[in-house]
């Protein structure tokens, strides 16, 4: 271990406006700790540059599952068990389900949160695609009040986003409508659990009439940050799926895409299976994606 | 002669307390006044050192230092060539290597410390690969950067490339694997001027560690104490670097007058200790036109890092193994074992046999292809057979029918029926699927002349409540040894399991049984526990205490009445050769080994083109061992090594950055877990073994050496592509995909 | 927990373990595992890798299993944490470990603890788990001695001896 304990603090005042008054009292001294299975991986390895934390693990007003009639609303603090867990995100948005079964093991599925997913902000976070592919909101809030906003470009560089110094992500809206959708969602790692991906996608497509109706296609590992392929997305609006269409989308991925080489893989292989992906993504669509 | 207990499953030994929490394994043992010990390491592999100072801002006074300086008697790791400094003294060689040792009550304290020691050093080039040693450019040891070489030559090689229709040749490496053992290295140390040195520690080899640390701390044997407690696995890898940490942990308990821990983090035991010797085998073959092989040379070179530790002796299991199970008439085998700047090598599971047998398994495949016979059947048709000849002229002298174990696992794997629908399908599949064989062979006990050096003791005791109690010096860590140990010595005294215990490993108590390496215990240490527990029953019968047949009670009671008399009473018996085994040490040649176990394996693969990841499907794990003596542990024994291997082949790779490993962590070194690995489908045969206790030959490191060239048979049986190297992973499956994408099988085809 | 943030000293915090109360002196930042280590002194949960990888350090909180490396024990003020040593119910073995003993489910043992803990929390869940259950919910416990087959054969074998596991 390779930090010392009594060099930090770590408060937890239990309620929601504790915190954001704190953030807004002492901005950018205290950095929030969720479930800590980032957090503290840093902390153990002495790498914990932040000496003040403060916990928002089990906020009231940060947990659960929200059902209304156009939107659920997931509160930031939900684990990934607790995502598991919900009826309506296994029916609705079943690519949620699968980045929260593949994230860790039980046991960090247990204290993960989706919150903390997005504000660690990893490149290779295996949940950030899929918000990226149903167009997540997130309500963001401070001791000056909320305020929502699109989660697509939220990130804008390696580990930066629009955050402000004084907010919390409190929930993560995903509008409900994607019945008759083909939801598509794989991650590739070093191994069948516990793994950091080298590759994930999230997608989600509709046919009508044979073509393309809406699609959205997203991959993380293969950039700084989690990316939504809009240029792609707008050629294969409108077409049918044939196979000229699915080699051009194939290129066009591996040309959107900023893969580097790292400590788990390369960047030619993160272009080659992001191409694949997309491949196996549409060849799916085109097989079960036609609406009623 | 029925037995009754060797042949059960009976139940682990220390089961109870692992099952429960209450096992003590070395973090979780205090002693009064303990202080923390932290190790201050190079940063550079190879250089001077210039310069070591202390950041003024914190009060060294708090802190016990040592260095070199410090060091009561010789300052290196004594072990085979005494190469290897305790503590760095002017000159680095690799970049984990030890330089300075700080102690203190507060860990935490302590490691700010070794933050807060700043060495500088005038760098020296370094050499990283096999290649770049051999070359000298840069001379890193000795004279040549050669610790060993060994020459194994059998009949006439010049002769046999005229009459060859094929001239096969080919090169294989194996990277560096890591024991990865859930438990990290840990010792403590302490030391009085009146009892001398007491070392607790994980290991697997406490005389080893006594016999360092009389060097290092210039003790007599009777003022060193070295003890093993529950150890959280090992795999070679406690085998000789446990006597670096307990140096350095003593070294500091004598300074200080405390008991001191020093136990390692994960980043720190991955780095900066042993791993497996990565190689490279070069093979050139003479083969007939039927598929028979002639006569050959291979060439074995292993990279054993900066310090010779064990790879003289990894070198020989290698160099002799490096043939495989199969008859070659004629062959030039040379081994070779080079320096480069990397943390020592070591001991792993296997031990040189795994890489070699990689090499050997895979080149059988190539011979196959160009001869255009199948994998099933070149090996048929070069099996040794009983009455011929091993490499180093070892006859086979056991009815061991390879063709009859290699059958049995092609029926258990489906492998031909399966072979044939892959075929069928692979072409229209994204997910292609592929069948894979190895043959391979294991020598139990330590080579040639090795037991006989080793002159291993063992005890058995009756103590003074008249139950058995087993002495030897072989450790437990989660293979087996206490359960089958006490299992021999209650079938030899005719009691029942339960009545006989096995001590603490500890030097004070127990004889050297030898170290707990080479898969020797079963087979070696088992005979001698054997004889002894049943010349504790030849005393007590003879002592008139006992009759011939007894009960449990009675044997009890004998034994309290006789010690009652006559003190405590222990049972010897030393090991012996046995009669016309002959090894020649100049040549190597001769008896290699007392006996080798026989295996054949055979593994499915999937390998999916879309993210070129490879999987094992499937895996039957079929070999002859003698006897099992407990069919619960040995199944484990062999679906733990399996495991292993497969993370040889297709997982666990070092990534190497100027000689320093660059994934120390277990988010970035992976090992299977269990959501990756197939059944590993486990199969024994029994044929005896006049050496081993009840028929036993060693089980412990044959599994780990045919999973990895079936896979990659497997895998090029699925892709029609020549891998020739692991750890094979999907970049690489890649890498060779992607330049040739029609998927063509390389040509077969001759010189 | 009383401490202000101005103050860096430990401070005293109460949690359940294994059912009994119990107060500790720690730093809010102390990890659960070091607390129940090396202030309760039960050992029986392992530091294997210091980043939540390996699961050997695997208790139950609040009947969840966590990786407690990865717990700052601030955070588990009040709880209720179930470790290895909790897991039998007096001197009878609970039906895992039974299991665990006659499959052979421990080899070295350092595993042990955390995976026993991982297959226990598992079975309440899912008392009835397929091979594949059983694969995903041990997944994060690492294993190096055994590849896993006499685990998972003992968590199916306490899985058909019924509730209790």
């Amino acid at each position: 271990m390779r930090c010392d304990p009594a060099d930090y603090h770590l408060i937890a005042p239990g309620k929601l406006e504790a915190v954001v008054s704190l953030l807004a009292n002492e901005p950018g001294q205290w950095l929030p700790i969720a479930g800590g299975t980032d957090v503290m991986v840093q902390f153990a390895a002495g790498r914990l540059a932040s000496r003040k934390l403060v916990s928002i693990w089990n906020l009231p007003e940060m947990q659960g599952v929200e059902t209304l009639p156009d939107e659920i609303r997931i509160g930031a603090g939900s684990t990934y068990s607790e995502l598991r867990g919900q009826v309506v995100i296994a029916s609705e948005f079943p690519l949620l389900t699968s980045a929260a079964r593949w994230t860790g093991g039980i046991a960090n599925q247990n204290r993960g949160t989706l919150g903390g997913n997005i504000v660690n902000a990893s490149p290779a976070a295996d949940s950030l695609p899929v918000l990226l592919a149903y167009e997540a909101e997130l309500v963001l809030v401070s001791l000056r009040g909320k305020r929502r906003v699109p989660y697509l470009g939220f990130h804008t560089g390696y580990k930066t986003m629009l955050l402000e110094r004084d907010e919390l992500v409190q929930t993560i809206c995903l509008r409900r409508g994607f019945s008759g959708y083909v939801h598509y969602a794989r991650k590739v790692g070093a191994r069948n659990a516990q793994a950091i991906s080298k590759v994930c996608m999230a997608a989600l497509g509709r046919l009508r009439g044979g073509v393309i109706e809406d699609v959205r296609i997203a991959l993380g590992s293969v950039a700084p940050v989690p990316l939504r392929l809009t240029e792609l997305e707008r050629v294969l609006q409108g077409k049918p799926v044939e196979p000229k269409l699915v080699a051009q989308a194939r290129e066009m991925a591996a040309a959107a895409i900023e893969p580097i080489d790292d400590i788990r893989s390369t960047a030619k292989y993160r272009s080659a299976v992001a191409s694949n992906l997309v491949g196996e993504f549409l060849e799916q669509l085109r097989d079960k994606g036609n609406a009623a | 002669m029925t037995e009754t207990v060797v042949g059960t499953s009976a139940p682990r030994k220390e089961g109870l307390d692992k099952v429960t929490g209450a096992a003590r394994y070395i973090d979780d043992i205090t002693l009064s006044g303990m202080l923390y010990g932290a190790t201050v390491r190079s940063q550079v592999p190879r250089g001077t050192i210039k310069a070591i100072s202390f950041d003024p801002r914190l009060d060294w006074g708090e802190f016990v230092t040592v260095t070199a300086q410090d060091i009561p008697g010789k300052n290196c790791i004594a072990l085979i060539f005494d190469d290897q400094p305790c503590l760095a003294d002017g000159r680095v060689n690799h970049p984990e290597e030890p330089i300075l040792l700080l102690a203190h009550v507060d860990p935490h304290r302590l490691r700010k410390a070794v933050d807060a020691v700043a060495i500088e050093f005038d760098p020296l080039p370094p050499v990283f690969s096999i290649e770049d040693s051999e070359r000298c450019a840069q001379v890193i040891w000795g004279s040549d950067n050669l610790f060993k070489t060994f020459l194994i030559e059998k009949g006439n090689v010049e002769d046999v490339w005229a009459n060859a229709d094929y001239i096969v040749e080919g090169e294989y490496t194996t990277g560096a694997q890591e024991q990865l053992y859930i438990e990290n290295n840990g010792v403590i140390a302490s030391f009085d001027r009146e009892q001398g040195l007491t070392v607790w520690g994980s290991l697997q080899c406490p005389y080893y560690v006594h016999k360092a640390l009389m060097a290092l701390c210039n003790l007599p044997p009777e003022k060193v104490r070295v003890v093993q407690v529950e150890t959280g696995g090992a795999f070679g890898g406690k085998e000789e670097y446990p006597s670096m940490i307990a140096g350095h942990a003593s070294l500091l308990a004598m300074k200080s007058g405390h008991p001191v821990k020093i136990v390692y983090d994960r980043l720190e035991d991955m780095t900066a200790t042993t791993k497996r010797h990565p190689s490279r085998t070069r093979h050139r073959t003479a083969v007939s036109r039927t598929g028979q092989i002639l006569g050959g040379e291979i060439d074995f070179t292993i990279d054993g890092g900066a310090y010779a530790t064990l790879s003289s002796v990894v070198l020989s299991r290698g160099t002799i193994h490096a043939g495989g199970p199969y008859h070659w008439p004629s062959i030039r085998i040379r081994g070779k074992a080079v320096a480069t700047n990397a943390p020592p090598h070591g001991a792993f599971r296997g031990f040189g046999a795994p890489q070699c047998l990689f090499a050997m398994e895979r080149h059988m495949d190539r011979i196959a292809q160009v001869v255009g016979i199948s994998p099933a059947e070149v090996r048929r048709r070069n099996f040794l057979k009983p009455g011929q000849t091993t490499t180093t002229e070892q006859t086979v002298r056991e009815e061991i029918d390879l063709g009859k174990l290699l059958d049995r696992a092609l029926e258990l794997s489906s492998y031909s029926r399966k072979k044939a629908e892959f075929a069928r399908e692979n072409p229209a599949r994204q997910i292609k699927r592929g069948m894979g064989i190895a043959a391979f062979l294991h020598g139990s006990g330590f080579t040639g002349s090795g037991e006989r050096f080793l002159a291993s003791v063992v005890g058995v005791e009756a103590g003074a409540d008249g139950r058995v109690r087993v002495l030897v010096s072989s450790t437990e860590f989660g293979q087996g040894t206490n359960t089958v140990l006490c299992q021999i010595a209650a079938e030899a005294l005719a009691l029942p399991y339960e009545d006989v215990r096995i001590a603490q490993p500890d030097t004070d108590q127990v004889p050297n049984s030898g170290p707990t390496v080479a898969s020797r215990t079963v087979m070696v240490v088992g005979n001698l526990v054997r004889s002894a527990a049943l010349g504790l029953k030849q005393t007590l019968i003879a002592s008139g205490l006992l009759g011939s047949s007894y009960s449990a009670e009675e044997f009890r009671a004998a034994g309290q009445r006789h010690v009652a008399t006559h003190g405590v009473l222990r049972s010897f018996a030393r090991y012996e050769a046995p009669a016309g085994v002959f090894w020649d040490d100049e040549k190597y040649r001769g008896e290699a080994y007392a006996t080798f176990a026989w295996a054949v394996y055979v593994a499915e693969v999937a390998v999916d083109l879309s993210t070129f990841t490879a999987t094992v499907e499937d895996f039957v794990a079929l070999q002859e061992v003698g006897r099992v003596l407990n069919p619960v542990l040995a199944q484990g024994q062999i679906a733990g090594g399996v495991a292993q291997g497969i993370g040889f082949a297709l997982y666990e790779k070092v990534v190497w950055q100027n000689g320093r490993m660059q994934n120390g962590q277990m988010t970035n070194y992976i090992m299977p877990t269990s959501a990756d690995l197939p059944p590993i489908r486990v199969f024994f045969e029994e044929i005896g073994n006049v050496h081993g206790a009840y028929g036993a030959k060693g089980i412990g490191e044959l599994p780990m050496d045919g999973p990895a060239p079936a896979i990659v048979n497997a895998v090029e049986d699925a892709l029609g592509f020549r891998f020739n190297s692991v750890p094979l992973l999907a970049e690489d499956i890649f890498e060779a995909v992607s330049k040739e994408p029609s998927g063509a099988l390389l040509p077969a085809g001759g010189k | 927990m009383a401490v202000s943030p101005e103050n860096q000293d430990k401070g005293e915090l109460s949690l359940t373990v294994n059912g009994r109360l119990r107060s500790v002196q720690v730093h809010p930042m102390a990890r659960l595992l070091d607390v129940l280590r090396h202030e309760l002194h039960l050992t029986g949960a392992k530091e294997g890798c210091g980043e939540g990888e390996c699961g050997s350090c695997s208790v139950l909180v609040n009947g969840e299993l966590v990786n407690s490396c990865l717990v700052p024990v601030l955070q588990v003020e009040g709880a209720r944490i179930t470790t290895i040593e909790g897991l039998a119910e007096g001197p009878e073995l609970s039906a895992l470990q039974k299991a665990f003993l006659e499959c052979g489910g421990a080899q070295c043992g350092i595993c042990t603890p955390g995976m026993i803990l991982s297959a226990s929390h598992l079975l309440t869940k899912n008392p009835n788990p397929s091979m594949d259950d059983i694969r995903e919910g041990l997944a994060g416990n690492l294993c190096r001695c055994t590849g896993y087959m006499q685990i998972l054969e003992a968590v199916a074998r306490a899985s058909c001896r019924g509730p209790g596991a």
